[in-house]
Parts: structure tokens; sequence; C-alpha cells
């Protein structure tokens, strides 16, 4: 009886395997145009005012699209919901023109109050939505979302006729279209959510694949958590000629090595990225699928100013100076990552700052000298607080043995639970941490208005008036030219303050099949799908 | 054995009750919340999240409204995923992870003791060695091992098998069934290779070959109902392994099921999915032991006549 189960068993496995192996998702995908798309981790949910996250975005992406979207060559955004536009001389008011044939994909057509209407939802303080300052731009709306206005009409959007939507913004605001192609500012289908829930509720099942209204180049069409979310062409799509492919599979594999074996069996057309021990080989290997493309997002160390070893500006250019960050990319990332000298990433819209962070090691002795300390009242040890992951760690402990080496001091990491990290970074609980941030638009402020007073994600204690002086100046012009040069000269108040330490620009590496056409490298990961198609060379 | 059943069920209510308790308020004092985020959220949006989810009540009130509504059957709303309830997420994940599990035990056993008999039957032959060296591998081997190995093997040398998924590609099911079987399988060759050595030696297998049955009659028949009572008892606490360890099986195949919910909520600080998760594995340890107990019960004579 066992032996029968066994050789049954053994049998089965042989059957299954060779049924499997002829036509993988990869070579299936092509003749059917379904993208096979590793994503990362499961996602929120896909209501674009309330969830925040890469996996969600890439989802969202395929399903709604906003008055503008992000141009895959790179440069000014291309006309999304809205056909045209046009901006008053002082920068502040804007009128869209939608485009008529722009609809749902239950197939009504869209309207300048679904805009009005959305955007009152994402400002709506009940909801709860993690990014409503990405609106507060517009003339009022922090003034709603605060509560300290009640009427909507207040803020600056209005309704002129069914496509035509005019927008007045508080200051001239250069990256506002930019703007436009951030999730959070998409439209949702009132009637819809309303059907599921209020104005206001995060949990209303509108969400749901058979509920669910957008205006997108892919309607949802099914959704299996924690397995794969698959979305289908969407007939009402404006521009539903250019969409290739048929469907997207997006499957939510947080483990990258999974994610690596599964591209390499042929169950992936794209990896959302790539273990990071795995670059360099692949790199040496010269793997034809391996990518490597720029990506606005910056490394950095934060420096708790209120710290009383850390209060003294010389000690923490003395820290920012004993690093050799050409060394940091080149042995520990080893995967094209760029040495930062600036907090914004060089070439965000073509912005270059000229700040300076040299390697000094004499130099930085002689600061700690300046500080008053020596190798008889040495500096005391030092905290490097991370979350628990080996690439982080790996860091640190370069930097641990570059800050022992030419400071001579005493450095102690310290690993946390992701959110106990964050919990301890929130309330100043860290003298030196290692953070990370992600450009949400195509501009410099998304970088540099974070170290203004009283931004949240500052978490360093710094507050500098001059600083936030001249970056309200630069955001009150209409100048291009003279903005870009107040916000360097902000980038230089920041750099001679050193509150955090720059280390290196990230990229984006990851596995792409070269069946795979129009996935153009883009610095904010935005890829738009009705640009993407398959086809083998 | 009925009286023994319901003595225990009463039994678990207060153990389920006291797990409840304490996870909910070891969670609360874990640092950090569920909507701490790299992009930290202003103190008013955070306070319009708290308000949403009922977090600005006392510890004591929060505690209160949980176990009601945990008296009506309602685990309350995910907080990582908006929209989701807990119940439903459990539900989701719950028949995938039984799968796993089912197929898992399955294999553990159909190895382990057809591996385990043999070798007792066959003591200090090539019979007994091998099967147990190889038991001893799969024991000290763990399973984020042998699932790459496996993969690397089936899936990417020989392209047989697909590397990760469940139910989407044919045969994606037997890689991630026999990485976690394997390790169980080890556990339960040992166990039924000692249990059936020591009932070999006993009295009533030397009648019953005495009285002229086949060995194959004497083995399956009357050693191995004494001899597997090991294996059954260890089944109870396997299974409940199974179902709430198969986080790694299930991260290494991408496999839709409970346990990474269970995990993941934990480092999301989903409140109510880690207190869900946590109570729903418990009730479902209780009941396995219990199963395994009355099963060993039932198969042993002496205790069977007793009760």
């Amino acid at each position: 009886m066992l032996k029968k189960l066994s050789i049954t068993l053994i049998f089965f496995i042989l059957i299954a395997g060779c049924s499997g192996s002829d036509n993988s998702p990869v070579d299936s995908g092509l003749e059917n145009g379904i993208f096979h798309f590793g994503n990362g981790s499961e996602p929120q949910g896909i209501d674009p005012h309330v969830v925040t996250g890469v996996p969600e975005h890439h989802i969202l992406i395929s399903l709604c699209e906003g008055l503008t979207i992000a141009n895959p060559d790179g440069g000014p955004n291309l006309p999304g919901v809205a056909e045209s536009w046009t901006i008053s001389n002082d920068g502040k008011e804007y009128i869209f023109y939608l485009n008529k044939n722009a609809k749902w994909s239950n197939g009504e057509v869209m309207t300048a109050d679904d805009f009005v209407w959305s955007w009152m939802r994402i400002l709506t303080a009940s909801l709860g939505s993690q990014y409503p300052d990405m609106l507060y731009y517009l003339e009022g709306a922090e003034e709603y979302h605060t509560g300290k206005i009640t009427d909507f009409n207040e803020v600056g959007i209005k309704a002129i006729d069914d496509h035509t939507l005019k927008v007045n913004l508080k200051s001239p605001t250069p990256f506002f279209l930019g703007l436009l192609s951030h999730y959070s500012t998409w439209p949702v289908h009132k009637e819809t959510v309303l059907k599921h829930g209020s104005i206001d509720d995060r949990t209303g099942e509108w969400t749901r694949p058979g509920n669910f209204v957008c205006n997108g180049p892919f309607q949802l069409k099914t959704w299996e958590l924690n397995n794969k979310i698959v979305v289908e062409k969407n007939p009402h799509y404006w521009d539903a000629e250019t969409v290739k492919l048929n469907e997207m599979h997006f499957y939510p594999v947080s483990n990258v090595m999974t994610e690596d074996r599964m591209f390499r069996a042929g169950q992936l057309h794209l990896t959302s990225t790539l273990p990071s021990q795995k670059c360099p080989v692949y790199i040496e290997e010269n793997n034809p699928d391996l990518r490597i493309d720029p990506y606005m997002g910056q490394y950095f160390y934060r420096l708790n100013i209120n710290n009383p070893y850390l209060t003294d500006v010389k000690v923490r250019k003395a820290l920012a100076y004993s690093i050799n960050r050409k060394l940091l990319v080149e042995r520990v990332k080893r995967c094209g990552q760029i040495p930062a000298y600036s907090f914004t990433p060089p070439g965000s819209n073509g912005y270059y700052p000229d700040t300076e962070l040299p390697f000094n090691p004499e130099l930085a002795k002689q600061l700690m000298a300046e500080a008053g300390y020596s190798e008889s009242n040495p500096f005391p040890k030092l905290e490097i607080l991370f979350n628990t992951n080996e690439d982080h760690r790996k860091i640190a402990l370069a930097i641990q043995q570059m800050w022992q080496e030419n400071l001579g001091i005493q450095v102690e990491l310290v690993n946390q639970d992701w959110k106990v990290y964050l919990s301890r970074e929130m309330v100043g609980d860290f003298q030196v941490s290692r953070a990370g941030w992600i450009g949400d638009y195509e501009d410099p402020n998304t970088f540099l208005d974070l170290m203004r007073p009283n931004r949240g994600n500052n978490k360093t204690g710094w507050e500098d008036l001059e600083y936030d002086f001249v970056m309200q100046k630069a955001n009150s012009t209409n100048n291009q030219e003279e903005r870009y040069e107040l916000l360097m000269e902000a980038e230089r108040i920041l750099i001679k303050n050193m509150p955090i330490i720059p280390l290196y620009t990230y990229v984006r590496a990851y596995q792409l099949s070269p069946d795979v056409k129009g996935y153009k490298p883009h610095i904010l990961d935005h890829h738009h799908p009705k640009f993407i198609y398959l086809e083998r060379d | 054995m009925l009286a023994i059943f319901f003595k225990r069920i009463l039994l678990a209510i207060p153990v389920l009750f006291a797990v409840a308790t304490i996870t909910f308020f070891l969670i609360k004092i874990a640092p950090g919340g569920p909507f701490d985020a790299d992009r930290a959220v202003s103190p008013q949006v955070l306070k319009n999240l708290n308000e949403a989810y009922n977090l600005n009540a006392s510890n004591w009130e929060q505690y209160v409204d949980y176990m009601s509504g945990l008296l009506r059957g309602d685990l309350g709303p995910s907080f990582r995923f908006p929209g989701r309830s807990v119940s439903e997420m459990i539900a989701t994940g719950l028949p995938v992870t039984f799968e796993l599990a089912f197929y898992a035990i399955l294999i553990a056993l159909v190895m382990g003791v057809f591996s385990g008999v043999l070798a007792a039957l066959k003591r200090n032959t090539f019979l007994d060695f091998i099967p147990m060296s190889i038991a001893m591998i799969g024991i000290c081997v763990p399973t984020f091992l042998m699932g790459p190995l496996l993969v690397l093997i089936f899936g990417i040398n020989l392209e047989v098998l697909p590397v990760s998924g469940w139910g989407q590609l044919p045969g994606d099911k037997i890689l991630p069934s026999l990485t976690l079987g394997f390790a169980y399988a080890a556990y339960i060759a040992r166990l039924s290779r000692g249990g059936m050595l020591e009932v070999l030696n006993q009295d009533f297998i030397r009648t019953a070959r005495a009285k002229g049955l086949t060995e194959r009659m004497v083995v399956v028949k009357h050693a191995m109902q004494g001899g597997l009572i090991p294996v059954v008892s260890f089944l109870g606490p396997a299974i409940a392994g199974l179902l709430a360890g198969s986080f790694v099986v299930e991260t290494i195949f991408q496999i839709p099921g409970l346990g990474r919910f269970y995990v993941e909520a934990a480092f999301n600080r989903d409140y109510t999915m880690i207190l869900g998760t946590t109570i729903f594995f418990s009730a479902m340890i209780v009941f396995f032991n219990l199963m395994s107990d009355l099963a060993s019960l039932w198969l042993n004579p002496r205790s069977r006549d007793a009760s």
C-alpha cells in the first residue's frame, strides 16, 4: 500500500512537472499580450486617496489617470484626462480643458466636477489620507483640510463647465503639472464611492473587483490576496488604441530571492528589485536582463541636533568629511549607485546643486579638535540607528570603520524592527539614524521642503529661519532660473549646517525580459502602461 | 472519551481568553503604531486615522470593545489593508494553508512511516542506516535551505517544476509540499522506527508470529498499531505547527497562505490582524492537540478500555 502510494506520488511529480515545462508564463504572455509584473508586496489597497507606496502606485497607474501623465522620455508631463491647459502669467491660475472622450471604466463621460469632488474627498480630514499636502498648493486647501474653513467653495478648484476646470494656487508652483501625475491627485468615481460608503469612508468596498470604477487604461479584473491582481484592457479609455497589452498580472513577491528565481524560470517579465548581493554578479556576467536606471532617491544619515554631542556643527561636519562615499558605492553597494554630495539628487528636472562634501580626514580631525575633542578628551561613543536589513548593516559597518579609523570615534550599531526604528526616529531617540527619501515629483522641492521647520519628516530637530525664508522665496517666484538659484542657496545652507549627511543617490536595479518594449528609464519610476508592449526580437 | 472531549473543550475557553488578553496588551506595549510610516504623517492626519480605528480611546475601552466583538465573532478591520476585515483575510488564506499542510503531512506520513517501519524491520542493515541518515539530514536542513535547493534543482536547472505560485501553473504545489513535508517526514521516520522497535520485541508480537500469521500481517495489523502511537501523538502539535509555521515555505514559494499574514501583521503592527491570527492559531493548536490525544487514546487498547 505504502509502496503504491509512493510510486503514485513520484509519477504525479513527473507528469505534473513535465506538463508545466513547455510554455512559461513569459512565453504565453507574449502570445496573449499578458505582462507578468513582479510587484514587491501586497498593496494595502487601490483607493488612490487612502493608500501610499510603490506597489500601490504600479497598480494604480494602470487603473486610474490624472489630469496629466508622466512623460516616458522624461521632461514635462503629457496630457492625461486634460487634453490641454493654460497657465496665467503670474503662474497661479491653471485652466484645464478635459478630453471630451475621457470616460470612466463604466462608460460614463468624465466631467470637471469629478475632479472637484475627488479633491474635496482627499482634503476631507476624516478620510485620514496620508497625502493631502500634495494639494496644499491650492488656495484654501490646507485651511479646508485643517478645519479652518468649512466651505469647499473657498478652495481653489472650480468646474467652469463640464469639461473645463479652473485651479487657483497660493503661489506660482512650477512643478504643479508634475504633481498631477501623482496618484493622490487622481479622480475617483463619486457614485461608486458613495454607493459603498460615505466620502470619508476608508473601508468601503468600492475598490473590490466588480465594484471598482476608474478611468485608466486598464480595469480591475480579479484580486486574489497575497497571490495576484489581474487588470484587463479598459475599452472605454480615451486612448485605448495606444494600449497594446491585454492584461497585466501583478504578483506581490515580497521575497527578493523568490522574485529572482521566478524571473529566471520565466514566470515574470519584470522584477520589482534585485537581491543586492546579486547585482555585482549580474554586472560582471553582463546579464542582458539587468537594468540599472537613475532614480530620484537619496540615502542619507540623519543627525539628531538635539543630542548634546551633535549640537556643534563642527562635529557634524567632521562626521560628514570622514566618509569616503566613493568607496561606499564601489565596495559596499556595487550596483551603480552614485556618491551624493547634496541632499537633492543632481539632475532632478535640470537642477544640479553645486554643494561639495569633501572626503578629507585631516580636515575632519581638525574640526573635531576645534570642537574640543582630543585624545585626552575623546568623543563619546556614537550610535547609528537603522532598521533591520542586511544592506543597511553593511553601510553602517563601513561608516563605523571610517569614523573609527579617521576620527577615532567608537561607534555602536543598533538595528531595530522597522516600526521601532520609525518610532525612535519620530521621538528623537537617536544620535545618527539611517534614512532614505524618494521624490514624489520631479522637482528639488520634494527634497528641500523636507528640512523646513515643522515638517514631520525633518526629524533632525534642525530649524533654520534663513533656510525657511529662502525656500519660501523660491516657491513664490515664477522664474525657474531664479527659483533654482534660490533652491541651490537653500541647499548650500543645508550642507553648511549638516543636519543630514548625504551618502549616495539610489538607482533602480531590476530585471526586465527582452520581450518588454517601451519600458523606459524614468527618474520617478513612473511607467504608464499604455506605452508598454511585448514583442520578441 | 466523549467526557474527555467536552472537558478539554471547556478548558480551552479560558486558555483562548488568556491568549487574547495577553496578546492584546503585549501589542500595545510594543513600540511603534500601525500608521507609523517612512513618510511621517502630520499629527492632524494621525489623529484622524486613530479616530477612524478607535485608537484614541483608552486601552481598557479598546480591550472591552475588541473582546465584545470577538464574542460576536467579529475580529475587526485590518489596519494595514483598508476595506478588508481580519475574518475575511483569515478565510482567504486558510484554505491555502490547510491544503499545503494537508499535502505536507501526507508526504511526511508516507515517507516517514514507510522508511521508519522499514528501518525498524531491517535494523542495523543498510535499509536502516540509509533512511535514518536521510532523516537526520531532513531534521538538520531547515526549510529555508531545502526550499531554494529543490527550486534550484527542479525549477531552474531541470526546468520540470514551477519555482513558485499555488494553483496557477501545473505542478506548482509539489515543491512547497515536499519542502514542508520533508522536515516532518524526518521526525516521523525516527519516531516510527523507535516506536516499532519497542513494539516488535513485545510478547504479543511473538504470539502473533507463533500463531502463524504472515510477517506482513504481524507488522501491519499488530505492530504498527502500537508502534505508531508516538507518531500519532506527534501529529497534533505537528499539524498545528504546520499551519502556524508555514510562513517560511509560503514566502519562498509565494503562496497566499495565512502564515504570511500572521508574520507580516506583526511587522506592520496591524493590531487586529495580529490578534485575530494569534487567537485563530491558538484555537487550532488546542484543537489538533486534543484530536491527537483522542486518537492516541483510541489506538492504545489499555487507555481505551480505561476511558
